[in-house]
């Protein structure tokens, strides 16, 4: 079996559009925090978030697309012919199947369905935009960014909240190694609306902090919920062979491990799974815990969560036994877009040989004996280890590895 | 109620269901010009349907709605409603 590597990236995130601008925010430890201005959230336990606030759609799509698409559909739109842009491929070019699209969401287009929502409480039945029928779905970013290229290769979405956005590429992997030319991957994700931020209130995750330096703190002793936030990546994979044929020289990396697990129920007092998901996933890589440079965390800034997780890593690599940053401080959690941008961050970081900082948590709890990485850090990376975990049970884990342009088949 | 005039269906098309910077609407002849070679699917159709029923007060049937395929039919199916009365 070739390698499947990345050979496109698209970013829209709160620390920037494009992977540089994100990237040069992120290793300045700048966060995009701050108070929520998509609507009036003063009445709201909660009042923070990372959103993104310079992107204007219509810079970025054409006029048609407007009245059907909600804002993470948007985002997804520009993200994804970034991505298809930087890997230089032309879907036309392609076998009529040979290029199809997986993306993960954890509430389809909710601000889209606020609005029509509105419309029919308000005003009634008939000023629902017919649109509605689809612009809220799960799957509409797939559809969407199939359409408007041209892709009718194997597509499709997953449901899988945070852990979504490795899952929708470890996803496209497998249809890359059935013989899909390439697969545009990944998710950008977001509800910045009421009707998405009482959803999000209800799951009882969300920091009711004011002050944007305290309300995300992962692993920290005052760890006390998460921002959420929107936004996400998306990638093209390809064989590297097939790239290497359509004269393709570089890319970003290898998706080189991944395994997903599922928690058992809560109350079961059955451990957690998630140590079992980094192991396969390790072992899917055919790399040992020592040759991984840098754990990018889930961070799910609760204690007990945070708990579970420092477990498996202390479990997995040892007492500060690797590296572990959550560059998410600075964006807040993304829903399922969140592991899809961690994924960006850590191609970048391999590229770069640094590693992003974790802003905010000066506290780290003792007992975790994690060496989280604070301040930007040099240092060579061959491999790196994301995490990701989705609420309702869902771990994901995925090994993403340098590759250069050098070796042929393994 | 005034009929529905070809300006009119121009702009609710254009508020409804957007409009290409390239696209025929902006002046020429498209009085028989099929809505699918304008770039209009029957989804903006639907969408453009509804507007015109709640601005101009007639009631019209989907099926019937997606059957107009050109601005020409779907002025006559409007105008005839609006004479007809609800």
């Amino acid at each position: 079996m070739t390698a499947t590597v990345v050979t496109g990236m698209g970013v829209v995130a709160p620390t920037g559009l494009g992977p540089r601008e994100h990237w040069e925010r992120t290793m300045r430890g700048e966060s995009a925090i701050g108070p929520v201005t998509a609507f009036d959230a003063e009445r709201y336990s909660s009042r923070l978030a990372g959103e993104i606030t310079a992107f204007v759609p219509a810079d970025h799509l054409p006029a048609r697309l407007l009245p059907q698409t909600d804002h993470m559909t948007r985002l997804a739109l520009a993200a994804a012919a970034w991505a298809i842009k930087d890997a230089a491929v032309d879907p036309a070019e392609l076998p009529e199947f040979g290029m199809g699209v997986v993306t993960a969401s954890s509430a389809g287009g909710f601000e889209f369905g606020h609005r029509e929502l509105d419309k029919l409480w308000r005003k009634g039945p008939e000023h629902v935009s017919a649109y509605q029928s689809f612009a809220w779905f799960y799957a509409v970013n797939s559809g969407q960014i199939s359409i408007r290229h041209g892709m009718r290769g194997p597509s499709g979405v997953l449901v899988t909240e945070q852990a979504g956005g490795l899952d929708a590429v470890a996803q496209a992997r497998r249809r890359v190694r059935d013989g899909t030319a390439a697969m545009v991957c990944g998710s950008v994700d977001g509800s910045p609306c009421p009707w998405g931020w009482v959803a999000q209130l209800a799951g009882g995750r969300i920091s009711t902090a004011d002050d944007p330096a305290r309300a995300y703190l992962p692993f920290d002793v005052d760890a006390g919920g998460h921002v959420p936030g929107d936004g996400g990546a998306l990638f093209v994979l390809e064989d590297e062979e097939g790239a290497r044929e359509r004269g393709v020289t570089s890319w970003h990396g290898e998706i080189a491990g991944y395994a997903a697990t599922f928690d058992p129920p809560p109350g079961s007092g059955r451990p957690s799974s998630l140590r079992r998901a980094i192991e396969l996933a390790l072992a899917d890589a055919e790399t040992e815990a020592d040759a991984i440079g840098v754990v990018f965390a889930d961070g799910a800034g609760l204690a007990e969560l945070d708990r579970v997780e420092a477990e498996a890593l202390r479990a997995v690599f040892g007492p500060y036994g690797v590296p572990v940053t959550v560059p998410k401080t600075m964006t807040g959690r993304l829903s399922a877009g969140g592991a899809a941008l961690d994924l960006a961050t850590a191609l970048l970081a391999l590229r770069h040989g640094r590693i992003p900082p974790t802003v905010n948590v000066s506290r780290p709890v003792p007992e975790y004996e994690l060496d989280l990485v604070t301040q930007p850090r040099r240092k060579p990376l061959s491999a790196v280890l994301v995490v990701a975990r989705g609420q309702g049970g869902f771990n994901a884990a995925m090994v993403v590895t340098r590759r250069h342009s050098t070796s042929g088949t393994r | 109620m005034s009929e529905l005039t070809l300006t009119e269906l121009t702009t609710i098309l254009q508020e409804c269901a957007g409009e290409d910077e390239t696209s025929a609407l902006r002046g020429g002849d498209v009085l028989d010009t099929d809505f699918k070679d304008l770039g209009y699917d029957s989804l903006a159709m639907l969408e453009t349907a509804a507007r015109i029923q709640i601005t101009y007060g007639v009631v019209l049937a989907d099926d019937v709605v997606v059957e107009a395929s050109t601005p020409r039919q779907l002025m006559r199916l409007v105008n005839q409603s609006i004479v007809e009365g609800p």
